[in-house]
């Protein structure tokens, strides 16, 4: 479709503008420019969407420019829209168009605004061609692109220095799974002889028979490459310290795109996983275990930002069991319900914080259901989704999918089943502990400004969806609506279910609920009713509560690993072994130079002398040579 | 009585050169360097003068003749230059105008 | 045989001239030197040369060294610091260089003997003359080209400006 390439193209001028003219632009120009092009591109998403649909084909397929040929590899820049990447396209521009108007309300004060938004639009560009790519090469550019746009954002406010040091956390801790991918895609390149997507997945069967070690191998590659971009374990301790960056930022990579990218490449490259189980059990295993592992962590921050980020990584530890578990469109649909209410919360965040004057601890929040009652209804809507509270919010339905197919898939088994309901559990308590201690109780900080129009109102937009975005897939005991599933079936296999397991949904479901309602009611139990059990149960429990804030000691764990070592090493290097030779010659001709500047004594008689002496051999070796 | 042999001439003006040349090296006033430097310069006319004696023809003397005005020019000069150390050194040591030392 | 006398009192004299402490006593000798060497010019059969030897070398280039050394008006410690410099080891450098240079010189001279004489005949002045002002005229423009440009040389090298240091230096320097 001819207006296919304007979605990625939109936002990517946009940015180009920001960046040569922004500094002549008031803000005024430079916020109606960042915000309009990811507006016209969400316009175009529905235009294009709604084409797509109603012609009833199964992909679109648009060749922009030929990139490169080399040797047998001849790669383009070409957009390939199928149904999975409508999904994503639609959820990254439309989410991003809100965050962009929220922006301009809550960095209407900053000094580097319009760089804010040129970042932005970059990002939102690069996160487009990832999903919208046609072969793997440029979907490579479009990872990287978001991994420097993430670094950009990070540290975006560059002056204080520890923001600068979480954005180069973020940026190695990435790379390490982007050479991982690298590595991938270098050995699909070498057996499939093609790096277009689709070849790949009909190549894939005919070359490889299922369980081989080398289709193991590039799914466990690609998986790496996931696990970095999607702040999974081993590669997660870059997802709280990014926290430093402005709270839209955390909104749009850290929550809603980029942080997903993972969950796109594996189910883009489903049919890999099919061939190799094991790797596909891996997936599921880290989901499962680094949702456990953040959900603890969630439950010791007192950062508001930082219980959502464990949270964010938490969530996402869902998609990859479902995945996991051979529940393609259930990981899909849990990415996009959750991109809903986590970017909701990480607004509402923002603007609590901002009202507070940059207070950032719960702690010292608390009383502000009053004061702000619009941050605080869509910040309830928020976290009622993400704790899964049952019926009325979209994220029951999404997380409940999960859960039922981590029990009854034909992957699943029962240690997923526990680790997701535990983690449902869990993430119940941590959610509305948040909640009421930020929102509840006397007030210890007040505010300074309430937030504006231009900040409420994507809260408001998000708030609606996070209520009733649920309803387009129901399950099969209450109504069994499958509009997202119908929609995403030419793309991705349909999930099998074991035998035997189909009335056991009930059961399932029910466990979920009385789960979730438990959990709120524990967190009203120690943060509103008797706040002194908590102290007591801290009290008790300091060894565990101090591991798990400090999530469960990765980073000291990577300091004594990786990063001891190599400051060992470059200190012995301190004068460059390899340099040395080089100086070497330096230090060989500084040497004779010395030598021989000591002729050059300034003494008179000695210059006379040399010109003797020359004389004399020079009439040596001419009678030497006469006789 | 005029029968001198040609060697002869020639090694009094080497020999007178040598002991010029000695006494250039030899010595740190420069005062006494400028009248070596004569001394070779008069063994070197010895040498023309002898040359032309040998064929009989003029152009030796012509040579010493040139070789007596580069002579005084060079002394005038030099004396000159000699004053100039003599007032910014305040010594005739030529060992104490190094400064193109290194 | 007047010959091997004057060169005999030339080399005895330039011995004395570059072993003396005193300049004068040994621009003195240098002046006797000189007179030898005239002398053997006068026996080679160039008596012009003879005459212009004294007139220029002895009595103007000589007399010149004089005057500037009584211009410089040293004391007896310049004598006294050319006893210091003078030291028995300083002659070896300089004595083997030039013993092997000498050695050369004599070894080239000598290896080709040929029994020409000299003497038998004089160059006389008109001879000179005629040669200088022939063939050789060049020399002679360039000659005076060169006395010109060391005269001013002279001059302009010889001036002696008075330094002049600033009323808050000298303050500071008293």
């Amino acid at each position: 479709m001819n207006l296919l390439w304007l979605i990625p193209a939109l936002p990517f001028f946009g940015g180009l503008l920001l960046v040569i003219f922004g500094s002549r632009f008031t803000k005024g120009i430079s916020g109606a420019i960042g915000a309009g092009s990811v507006g016209l591109a969400a316009l175009i998403t529905l235009i294009v969407g709604y084409d797509f649909l109603s012609s009833g084909q199964d992909f679109y397929r648009h060749v922009a420019w030929n990139w490169f040929s080399v040797g047998d590899l001849s790669t383009s820049f070409a957009f390939y829209l199928d149904r999975l990447s409508l999904v994503f396209i639609f959820v990254i521009t439309f989410v991003g168009f809100l965050i962009h108007i929220y922006s301009i309300g809550f960095m209407a004060h900053d000094e580097g605004f319009t760089r804010f938004f040129a970042y932005l639009n970059l990002f939102v560009c690069s996160m487009l061609i990832l999903v919208l790519s046609d072969n793997l090469i440029l979907l490579y550019l479009g990872w990287e692109g978001v991994g420097l746009c993430s670094y950009l954002l990070i540290g975006f406010w560059y002056e204080e220095e520890k923001n600068g040091y979480a954005a180069r956390k973020a940026f190695i801790t990435t790379r390490v799974g982007d050479t991982a991918m690298a590595a991938g895609l270098f050995i699909l390149f070498w057996t499939l002889g093609t790096l277009n997507i689709q070849e790949i997945l009909t190549k894939a069967p005919e070359v490889w028979a299922a369980g081989s070690a080398m289709v193991v191998l590039v799914g466990f590659l690609l998986l790496g490459g996931a696990v970095g971009k999607s702040a999974q374990l081993p590669l997660q301790t870059w997802l709280p310290d990014a926290m430093a960056g402005p709270s839209p930022v955390s909104a749009l990579i850290h929550a809603a795109t980029m942080v997903t990218a993972g969950v796109y490449l594996i189910a883009r490259m489903h049919v890999i996983y099919e061939l190799a189980p094991l790797a596909q059990l891996w997936v599921g295993i880290i989901g499962a275990v680094t949702l456990l592992i953040a959900g603890c962590s969630a439950l010791t921050q007192f950062d508001l930002k930082r219980v959502l980020a464990y949270s964010t990584i938490s969530q996402i530890g869902y998609m990859f069991l479902a995945l996991g578990v051979g529940a393609w469109s259930a990981a899909i649909f849990h990415f996009m319900i959750h991109a809903f209410f986590k970017a909701l919360l990480f607004l509402a965040a923002g603007a609590v914080i901002e009202a507070l004057h940059h207070e950032h601890d719960m702690f010292k929040m608390g009383g502000l259901r009053k004061k702000m009652p619009a941050v605080f209804w869509t910040f309830l809507i928020g976290a009622g989704s993400l704790a899964a509270l049952p019926f009325i919010t979209a994220g029951f339905y999404s997380k409940d999918q999960i859960l039922w197919y981590a029990f009854a898939g034909e992957k699943g088994n029962v240690w997923f089943f526990l680790a997701a309901i535990v983690g449902a559990f869990v993430t119940a308590i941590y959610t509305f502990r948040m909640v009421f201690v930020t929102f509840f109780g006397t007030e210890k900080t007040h505010i300074s400004h309430p937030p504006g129009k231009l900040m409420t109102w994507p809260l408001l937009i998000l708030a609606v969806l996070s209520l009733f975005g649920g309803f387009i897939e129901l399950p099969h005991t209450l109504g069994h609506v499958t509009v997202f599933s119908d929609l995403l079936s030419p793309v991705l296999p349909e999930t099998l279910l074991r035998e035997g397991t189909e009335s056991s949904e009930w059961g399932v479901q029910i466990a979920a609920m009385i789960l979730g309602l438990f959990g709120v009611y524990l967190a009203y139990l120690f943060f509103i009713r008797k706040p002194q059990m908590t102290d007591e149960l801290q009290s008790a429990t300091r060894e565990l509560h101090q591991f798990w804030y400090r999530g469960w000691d990765f980073d000291a764990l990577y300091n004594v690993l990786f990063v001891r070592p190599f400051v060992f090493i470059s200190t012995i290097n301190k004068n460059d072994v390899i340099d040395k030779f080089y100086t070497m010659l330096v230090d060989l001709s500084t040497f004779f130079n010395k030598l021989f500047a000591q002729t050059q004594s300034g003494i008179l008689r000695w210059y006379v002398m040399g010109i003797v002496g020359g004389a004399i051999l020079i009439i040596t070796i001419t009678l030497i040579t006469k006789t | 009585m005029n029968i001198i042999p040609f060697e002869s001439g020639l090694m009094l003006a080497g020999i007178l050169f040598m002991l010029g040349l000695i006494s250039v090296l030899i010595r740190r006033n420069i005062i006494f360097m400028l009248i070596s430097v004569e001394v070779m310069l008069n063994a070197a006319g010895l040498a023309f003068i002898v040359a032309g004696s040998r064929w009989a023809q003029p152009d030796g003397q012509v040579m010493f003749i040139f070789i007596l005005t580069m002579a005084a020019a060079e002394v005038s000069v030099g004396l000159a230059l000699i004053l100039q150390i003599y007032h910014q050194l305040k010594t005739l040591d030529t060992d104490a105008a190094n400064k193109m030392k290194g | 045989m007047i010959f091997y006398i004057a060169s005999a009192v030339a080399i005895f004299s330039t011995i004395m001239v570059i072993t003396r402490y005193n300049m004068i006593h040994a621009l003195l000798y240098l002046v006797v030197s000189f007179l030898a060497v005239s002398i053997v010019f006068y026996v080679l059969g160039a008596p012009f040369m003879a005459a212009l030897e004294i007139i220029v070398y002895a009595g103007a280039i000589v007399v010149l060294i004089i005057f500037v050394i009584m211009m410089l008006n040293l004391k007896q410690e310049s004598v006294e610091q050319e006893r210091k410099w003078f030291t028995k080891n300083i002659w070896i450098g300089p004595g083997i260089l030039s013993v092997i240079l000498l050695g050369e010189l004599i070894y080239i001279i000598a290896s080709d003997p040929q029994t020409i004489v000299m003497g038998a005949q004089a160059v006389d002045a008109k001879n000179v003359g005629m040669s200088l002002y022939g063939p050789y005229i060049i020399g002679v423009e360039l000659s005076g080209l060169l006395l010109m440009a060391g005269i001013v040389g002279a001059y302009h090298l010889g001036r002696q400006k008075k330094k002049v240091v600033h009323r808050f230096l000298k303050t500071a320097e008293e």
